[in-house]
């Protein structure tokens, strides 16, 4: 186990730093900063000057090496918007917003889509399974930037029942979350739903009833158990859903955490903070397919001994 | 063999358990009847499809809702109804007095839990007590089944057994709360030779151990030779004939028994092709109007082909359906398997 979580962070290190190649480049590839930075009216010389504060004149391999040998300190540099803050401190900063928002997301999408995919799969074929298809499908099918702004449309400005925007007490965090996880609730229900169908239908299941055990056992137990395993290869890809979604929902609903930073900071090509935010994120990513594959192993002992 | 037959356990009567799909209903099994005693071996045979283990999984109401439903008859376990019972009342029968051992070792083991686990959860339910002492018991259930080194094992995942340990140890868990009938559901059929071998010994043993009455599904003809007291050969859902083993092989009276006795290959013909039974069994949502063999047998006439044969006695215990023995024999005055 200790040999695997080795090999498994070595890995993780590796893709933290193709990641910090490519977000390097790309951020590089929209454009001259400067172009954003400066006013309309500077000339040659100013271009030149503002280059060389930043370290923009030098070639980009240089530009790679210095940004390199700084960020394996955690210094990613200043903001160039945002004057006087470190583009570390500045995630940092809203981080704890969007990690809020994602793990009440993830939360309410577990608790809702777990027992969901169970009981649809126990009563297929009922209305009550068609019901729960109907909400995977829309889930599924709806956008979360149109979602998110028909929900404010009527649960806020129509309703008045939630705020349309900002962040505060959990009344804030509604719609946001809805926005988010819908998704994710559909996805892990059809998941859950699927895999305890094919569970259902074991032998073992068979077994545990001829032994007499009471049906909710059967089904809590001994299935449930069986049919986690594969949404939980899922978690890890929700992780990075919920990162992304990030974006989109914290710019619709103003929510001031790092999905909103990062908008902001790549419509004002400020490279510094794109990329630890990216980094930042590539991390959280990788840290939890780190804990799925840990978990994984917990939950089903053949992969144990592999 | 110190085994002792004794007084009757499981009596069934008329059984009819369908399936209602959207094909149409499935008369898996149509009017099934039959008893077993205690210390008794019944074999059930026929082809797949005949209805073997939807019959087993009706004894213990576990077929496979909400498709398949026990529509009539009746199942008396000890002389008490079961098809009355309600699901709190079956639970407390299943696994205690009537049990049963599935198909497929590989699969009939929970992957994610240990065989311990698993074997002291089914002690759990019919003998709460504490947990070392479900270990001892569990330990002793693995040892009655001749697992090497129980004490090791009840640690081990499925996964790190082989199939005929893990074979054993869906038997341990089947008999651990000594029921008087269990049900063995083509136990051997995916294991090789040898280890059939040891384990139809295996379950002698425990039957002569423990006198319990059991109902043994095979397609194998040899298995039940070795195994059983008496046959009951299904085909289409119906048993069409019953005996002794002995009567079974002397003097085989239904046409279908007789096809599946000719293809058992013998180690003395030298023959160039095996036999088969001509046609196809029929399809249980379109059953023929009369007799179910009848397309495929020999002897059909007409009679065969618009009324079902009622039961007719062949010898001592030893019944048939089939209309080409109403000339030979006098009906059983008591008959109860038309309809």
């Amino acid at each position: 186990m200790q040999r695997f979580i080795a090999k498994r962070a070595l890995q993780s290190l590796l893709a933290i730093w193709v990641m910090s190649l490519i977000v390097f480049t790309l951020v590089r590839v929209t454009g001259n900063p400067l172009d954003v930075m400066l006013p309309l009216e500077a000339g040659p010389e100013d271009y030149a000057r503002v280059s060389k504060h930043w370290g923009l004149d030098q070639p980009v391999y240089v530009q790679y090496a210095i940004f390199l040998g700084k960020a394996v300190q955690g210094d990613f540099g200043n903001s160039w918007k945002w004057h006087g803050h470190s583009a570390m401190g500045l995630v940092w900063q809203r981080l704890p917003a969007t990690l809020q928002l994602a793990g009440f997301a993830l939360l309410v999408s577990v608790v809702i889509a777990l027992p969901v995919g169970v009981l649809s799969a126990v009563m297929k074929g009922t209305v009550w399974d068609t019901v729960a298809k109907v909400i995977a499908l829309l889930g599924q099918s709806l956008p979360a930037f149109w979602l998110g702004i028909v929900l404010m449309w009527i649960f806020a400005v129509n309703l008045g029942w939630f705020p349309t925007s900002g962040r505060g007490g959990i009344q804030y965090m509604i719609l946001p979350a809805i926005t988010l996880g819908w998704f994710q609730v559909a996805a892990i229900m059809r998941l859950v739903r699927s895999s305890m169908l094919e569970v259902l239908d074991s032998e073992f299941v068979k077994l545990s009833r001829i032994k007499g055990l009471a049906e909710w056992k059967v089904v809590w137990k001994h299935c449930l158990r069986n049919a986690a395993i594969a949404p939980l290869t899922f978690f890890a890809i929700i992780a990075g859903v919920l990162m992304t979604g990030s974006v989109v929902t914290e710019s619709v609903f103003s929510w001031p955490g790092t999905g909103l930073l990062v908008v902001d900071a790549v419509r004002a090509r400020d490279f510094q903070v794109v990329q630890a935010v990216v980094i930042v994120f590539a991390g959280i990513f990788i840290l939890t397919n780190l804990l799925v594959d840990i978990l994984y192993a917990y939950l089903d002992p053949r992969i144990r001994y592999q | 063999m110190s085994r002792r037959i004794g007084d009757v356990i499981l009596e069934v009567d008329d059984l009819h358990t369908y399936c209602f799909t959207s094909y149409g209903v499935v008369k898996a099994v149509d009017g099934v009847s039959f008893s077993l005693r205690q210390g008794e071996t019944l074999g059930i045979v026929g082809e797949s499809g005949s209805g073997k283990t939807m019959t087993a999984l009706s004894l213990l109401r576990l077929a496979p809702r909400p498709t398949a439903r026990i529509v009539k008859g009746s199942i008396r376990l000890g002389g008490e109804e079961l098809l009355t019972k309600s699901e709190r009342e079956m639970r407390a029968i299943r696994g205690r007095r009537i049990s049963m051992i599935l198909q497929d070792p590989q699969t009939s083991l929970n992957p994610v839990f240990t065989i311990g686990n698993q074997l002291i959860e089914a002690i759990k339910i019919h003998h709460p007590d504490g947990h070392r002492s479900l270990v001892r018991r569990a330990i002793d259930g693995l040892k009655q089944v001749r697992v090497a080194a129980p004490e090791r094992r009840v640690a081990d995942y499925p996964h790190q057994i082989s199939g005929g340990m893990k074979q054993r140890v869906v038997g341990a868990i089947a008999i651990s709360c000594e029921p008087r009938v269990l049900i063995a559901d083509e136990p051997t059929t995916s294991l090789d030779v040898t280890i059939q071998a040891q384990y139809l010994r295996l379950l002698r043993e425990i039957q002569q151990a423990t006198n319990l009455g059991l109902i043994f599904i095979t397609h194998d003809f040899g298995i039940v030779a070795k195994m059983c007291d008496r046959v009951m050969v299904m085909y289409a859902g119906r048993a069409v004939e019953t005996g002794s083993v002995r009567d079974i092989f002397n003097r085989p009276s239904h046409p279908y028994t007789q096809a599946l006795l000719n293809s058992v290959p013998s180690m003395d013909d030298d023959i160039a092709r095996l036999y088969s039974i001509a046609g196809q069994p029929p399809t249980l949502w379109d059953l023929p109007e009369g007799c179910r063999f009848a397309p495929r047998c020999p002897h059909a006439d007409d009679r065969c082909r618009h009324e079902y044969p009622r039961a007719f006695s062949v010898g001592e215990g030893h019944t048939a359906d089939c209309w080409r023995l109403e000339k030979e024999w006098t009906p059983r005055p008591f008959s109860a398997s038309t309809g």
